[in-house]
């Protein structure tokens, strides 16, 4: 099927796979929608503008992108190493809750100072959150898919106790009402406006540069090699002298400091600047633990692509809340798109592995699919890396 | 009240904790076919969510519990399927197929309730049956003899699980599909058949498991089960894929949740502290895994999709 | 649609415009241009906290008080809120209701934004001194204090259980009443109280009913969304039950002995008379039994002794007489 197919244009096939896979999402939602009794055209002509159509719409749509491109680019990180960490929304409230404690207890400084202070605090605290599930994979073999599963209902209670008991705002304890919520934290860590906005902080900026930054670290540095060379083939890596247990900490670490990140911008980039729960993971992450997964995916676990991929998600997510406001139908059934998009996704992957892989690395490989770790979409990345052009950049064809 | 460890107390702790296993245990039981031939499904929650609403929709315009159930069966046995066309013939990574399978779940059920249903409307649930004799037991009749059927077809699962996958050719198969896959195939062992057969199988435990859930709550919410569905995945391995290894987990799970909520209701915890102890189930998890995970190995070919001639 | 909507809007505001020119009873006309938007945590048909305040708002727009009700519900993400309120100003919408105490941090930074939309926050007492916002909330624990009563009165074992969420907010103040209720007409009874850390669990929800239950509680309450598992539990138990937050009768009318349910439109109304007359906001609102936004509505179909209701009268009077 693929054989009638050019090089360049089975490489634009592979890379409009995500796109098709979230139209024929679009598509299985407008049946819902018909079914709903509501317009399809009428409901994606408001979803499209409540998520790019207004300059406010557009800060939505990047505000809820950046989560999802931390998380996206710490899953890309784990993913390389064979890994794969769910854990994201623990280590997302870990961060928060690290930075906050950060913000509540160190003394006032100079905001110069108290940004990064706080943003490191988030990232130590999602850097523990995902130290933990790999230090159990790397020396007790223990999955990490179960421990993150649940470390992470363990930090929804931490959370909980938290901010019921020490880190309470004392006005709440005072009226009575004791909403489960810190003060208002210093404003000298407010997350800075840019361009003007009233929302927009740099929160997005950081992301980019997270995602720039870990391209370099995975195709740029002797650790990023061994990072990939440990997903591609453990015993591989053994063999060439990697410490590949400490390598698979590592890589959980780092995801999970991303994730922590996230969360530590979620606080401090909030309307609120403020943490807050409702007793759920999902109430202070909106979810981006999971969602960050399927941007990660949509951007082919390449952290490059994994911004535009959280733009168009984020997108995604902003226009099906604008959607529930104008047509009053329910955001669950975003959620079951989100899902569908991921099926699809992962689906179509294995095809579109082998249209990139035929004629660039099926021949350098000695492993093959069956490496163990994920071989084929990790295998993907380095197809890019290996590519004639160093090909991970941007292609045309991708449309943004 | 201040009696604290009255055999009353211990009596309603194991009742209780017996009541919270048996969805787990279902979805368990089902997970670990899946497991045992080399497939993961991360979406069990996913469909045992789809399972729940079908149970309780069918159950709220019938009023047959019977047929609630057979309804959740049929969704899973779909949702199954469609879960091994997607492992099995697309060979999707197992790791995060089944998020996106959790995430149709969660949001379709919802969707579906609140266009079909909207407001909460209470269902039949299943009627208790005292076994006769055994129930007059003084405590034991009242820890386990009088439950709903339900409750006792779900212990009667695991014998048979644990007979089909040992003692049977198509167990045998599934256990040949988990550890050699190769070597099966050679042997003439249709893997993907047997993969698909165990997908289904998983899929249609975890839509009963949904459905006994909403059934047994006599209500439907979204995100009813609350992420049982990872647990009992969780649980799979925590019993060292082996249902009696399962069972006990499913049951340890549910005592340390019935015991934190016993001891909050006789006020031996104190409010504040709660949360710190509403972490117990996970945490003895974690541990459980790194014991078990030193001991036993998981199924060699697990999440290894399997391609002919490699 | 959405285009016709705000054509006739269009035509209302003109219609109303020329009305109030020619005559002083422009009042009318103007309420039907009156848009409300509601954003909320849960879904707006959870027979609790949620609907409670859409039943309200659906109810002044069928008495022509009001012309629009939007509703963004499910809002349980604080961020997300915070984009649909900011997103309803910016909409133009009268009176912006964020229904959810945990919104208030975020209403704060954005309420200044929009000086010429009004903001009700609940349930809350505070304002944050905000000329255009207005804070309400229930006195659930009167409510609480009368059916806690009742129970008391009705209980045979003495003791009685309260399935609460996490311990905070509307439901602290509802349980707390209860209890204070139980202990004033029976000050030996056995009250336990057990918090199960989750709006959302609802078999945890049930097996707490079921724990309160095996502890010998034959009456039982509980607040928040997720205790519909434990009506369930109570009415399989044949244990009765009190509602709070909206009438929970259909959720089982056999044992469901009375709710109390939350009727917000008495003090949205007086809230929209002032944005009317030009006043955004800066007041503290409750709904009390003395201004009738509290009303405890008795089941039908539940044979409640007439001394029991005696009692609950007599309480509920004794609180209106007192404010």
């Amino acid at each position: 099927m693929t054989n009638g197919l050019s090089p360049r244009q089975r490489r634009g096939l592979a890379y409009s796979i995500p796109v098709l896979a979230v139209v024929a999402a679009l598509i299985f939602g407008a049946v819902m929608l018909v079914l709903l009794g509501a317009n399809p055209i009428e409901a994606y002509v408001e979803m499209f503008k409540g998520a790019f159509g207004s300059a406010d719409a557009l800060i939505a749509t990047i505000l809820k992108a950046t989560p999802l491109l931390f998380v996206g680019v710490g899953i890309v990180i784990a993913f390389r190493a064979g890994v794969i960490n769910i854990g994201a929304e623990g280590q997302m409230v870990l961060g928060g809750l690290f930075a906050t404690m950060a913000a509540l207890y160190l003394p006032e400084m100079p905001s110069i100072i108290m940004i990064p202070v706080v943003l490191i605090a988030g990232i130590a605290g999602g850097a523990l959150w995902g130290w933990i599930p790999g230090a159990l994979k790397a020396y007790y073999r223990v999955n990490e898919i179960l421990s993150t599963i649940m470390l992470n209902i363990v930090a929804v209670q931490l959370m909980s106790y938290l901010l019921r008991g020490p880190l309470i705002d004392p006005a709440e304890i005072e009226r009575g009402t004791r909403i489960p919520q810190t003060e208002r934290l210093a404003p000298s860590a407010d997350l800075p406006l840019i361009f003007g906005s009233d929302r927009l902080h740099i929160g997005p900026v950081l992301a980019i540069l997270s995602a720039i930054a870990a391209y370099y670290l995975l195709w740029r540095t002797p650790l990023g090699y061994r990072l990939r060379a440990v997903g591609l083939s453990e015993d591989a890596a053994k063999y060439a002298g990697i410490p590949v247990r400490r390598t698979i900490a590592l890589a959980l670490t780092l995801s999970g400091a991303l994730a922590g990140l996230a969360g530590a911008v979620l606080v401090f980039g909030s309307e609120s600047h403020r943490m807050v729960t409702d007793g759920s993971t999902l109430g202070f992450t909106g979810g981006a633990g999971f969602n960050g997964i399927v941007a990660a995916l949509l951007g082919g676990l390449h952290p490059l692509w994994t911004i535009p991929a959280s733009f168009l998600f984020g997108g995604l997510i902003v226009g099906g809340q604008a959607l529930q406001r104008a047509v009053q139908v329910p955001s669950a059934l975003i959620i079951a798109l989100n899902g569908l998009v991921v099926i699809f996704v992962v689906a179509a992957d294995r095809y579109r592995a082998k249209l990139l892989a035929v004629d660039e690395w099926d021949e350098q490989t000695v492993e093959g699919d069956d490496a163990p770790g994920e071989g084929d979409l990790a295998a993907l990345g380095s197809v890019q890396d290996h590519g004639p052009d160093g090909s991970g950049g941007v292609d045309p064809e991708e449309p943004a | 009240m201040s009696e604290i460890f009255t055999t009353a107390v211990l009596v309603a702790v194991v009742a209780s904790a017996i009541r919270l296993a048996v969805p787990l245990l279902l979805a368990a039981l089902g997970e670990t076919f899946g497991q045992r031939s080399g497939v993961l499904n991360l979406g069990v929650d996913g469909i045992m969510l789809l399972g729940a609403f079908a149970g309780y929709y069918a159950v709220l315009k019938t009023g047959d519990v019977w047929l609630g159930l057979l309804s959740g069966a049929v969704v899973g046995f779909v949702l199954g399927l469609a879960s091994a066309v997607i492992a099995v013939t697309l060979k999707a990574e197992q790791g995060i197929s089944g998020i996106g399978v959790y995430l149709f779940g969660l949001g379709m059920s919802d969707l579906l309730f609140q266009k079909l249903v909207g407001t909460p409307i209470p269902i039949e649930t299943f009627p208790p049956v005292r076994i006769p004799f055994l129930v007059d037991i003084p405590l034991i009749g009242d820890m386990f003899f009088r439950h709903s059927l339900v409750v006792y077809l779900a212990f009667a699962a695991i014998p048979l699980a644990t007979f089909i996958i040992n003692k049977t050719t198509f167990g045998m198969n599934i256990r040949a599909a988990g550890e050699y896959p190769e070597a099966a195939d050679t042997l003439g062992v249709s893997i993907s058949r047997v993969r698909y057969a165990t997908e289904i199988i998983g899929g249609t435990l975890a839509g009963i498991a949904g459905a006994v859930l909403a059934i047994s709550l006599g209500i439907f919410q979204q995100n009813l089960t609350n992420g049982a569905g990872f647990i009992a995945i969780a649980l799979v391995y925590f019993g060292a894929w082996r249902p009696t290894g399962i069972m006990l987990g499913a049951l340890l799970f549910g005592f340390v949740n019935a015991l934190v909520l016993e001891l909050k209701t006789l006020e031996i915890i104190p409010r504040d502290l709660s949360n710190l102890f509403a972490m117990a189930p996970a945490l003895i998890t974690i541990l459980a895994l790194v014991f078990v995970a030193r001991r036993f190995q998981p199924p060699a070919a697990l999440t290894k999709p399997f391609t002919r001639g490699k | 649609m959405k285009k016709r909507s705000t054509k006739l809007a269009v035509l209302i505001a003109v219609v109303a415009l020329i009305a109030a020119a020619c005559s002083s009873g422009g009042d009318e006309a103007a309420s039907a241009d009156f848009r409300i938007a509601i954003v909320a945590p849960s879904a707006s048909n959870d027979l609790a906290f949620t609907q409670s305040i859409v039943d309200a708002a659906n109810k002044l727009k069928a008495d022509g008080i009001i012309g629009e009700v939007a509703v963004t519900d499910g809002t349980f993400v604080v961020d997300d809120a915070a984009v649909a309120i900011r997103d309803y100003a910016s909409q133009g919408y009268d009176l912006v209701i964020a229904h959810g105490s945990q919104y208030g941090g975020s209403l704060q930074e954005i309420a200044p934004d929009f000086p010429d939309t009004s903001f009700a926050w609940g349930t809350s007492a505070d304002t944050f001194g905000l000329p255009n916002v207005y804070s309400y909330e229930a006195a659930s624990d009167q409510g609480g204090q009368v059916m806690g009563i009742m129970a008391a009165a009705l209980s045979k074992t003495g003791k009685i259980g309260i399935v609460g969420p996490i311990e905070v907010g509307d439901a602290k103040l509802y349980v707390d009443g209860f209890k204070q209720g139980v202990l004033f007409y029976k000050p030996n009874a056995d009250v336990t109280i057990n918090y199960i850390d989750s709006f959302s669990d609802v078999a945890l929800a049930s097996e707490a009913a079921q724990s309160l239950i095996g502890a010998g509680a034959d009456v039982l309450s509980g607040t928040a969304q997720m205790v519909v598992g434990a009506v369930g539990v109570a009415k399989s138990e044949g244990v009765l039950w009190f509602g709070t937050q909206a009438n929970q009768t259909s959720l089982a009318p056999e044992i469901v002995v009375a709710s109390q349910v939350y009727h917000w439109e008495v003090i949205l109304e007086e809230m929209i008379n002032n944005v009317k007359d030009g006043k955004l906001g800066g007041e503290l609102y409750s709904i009390t039994f003395a201004n009738d936004g509290l009303v405890i509505e008795y089941n039908d179909g539940f044979d409640l002794p007439a001394d029991v209701k005696e009692l609950a009268e007599n309480a509920i009077k004794s609180m209106k007489a007192n404010g």
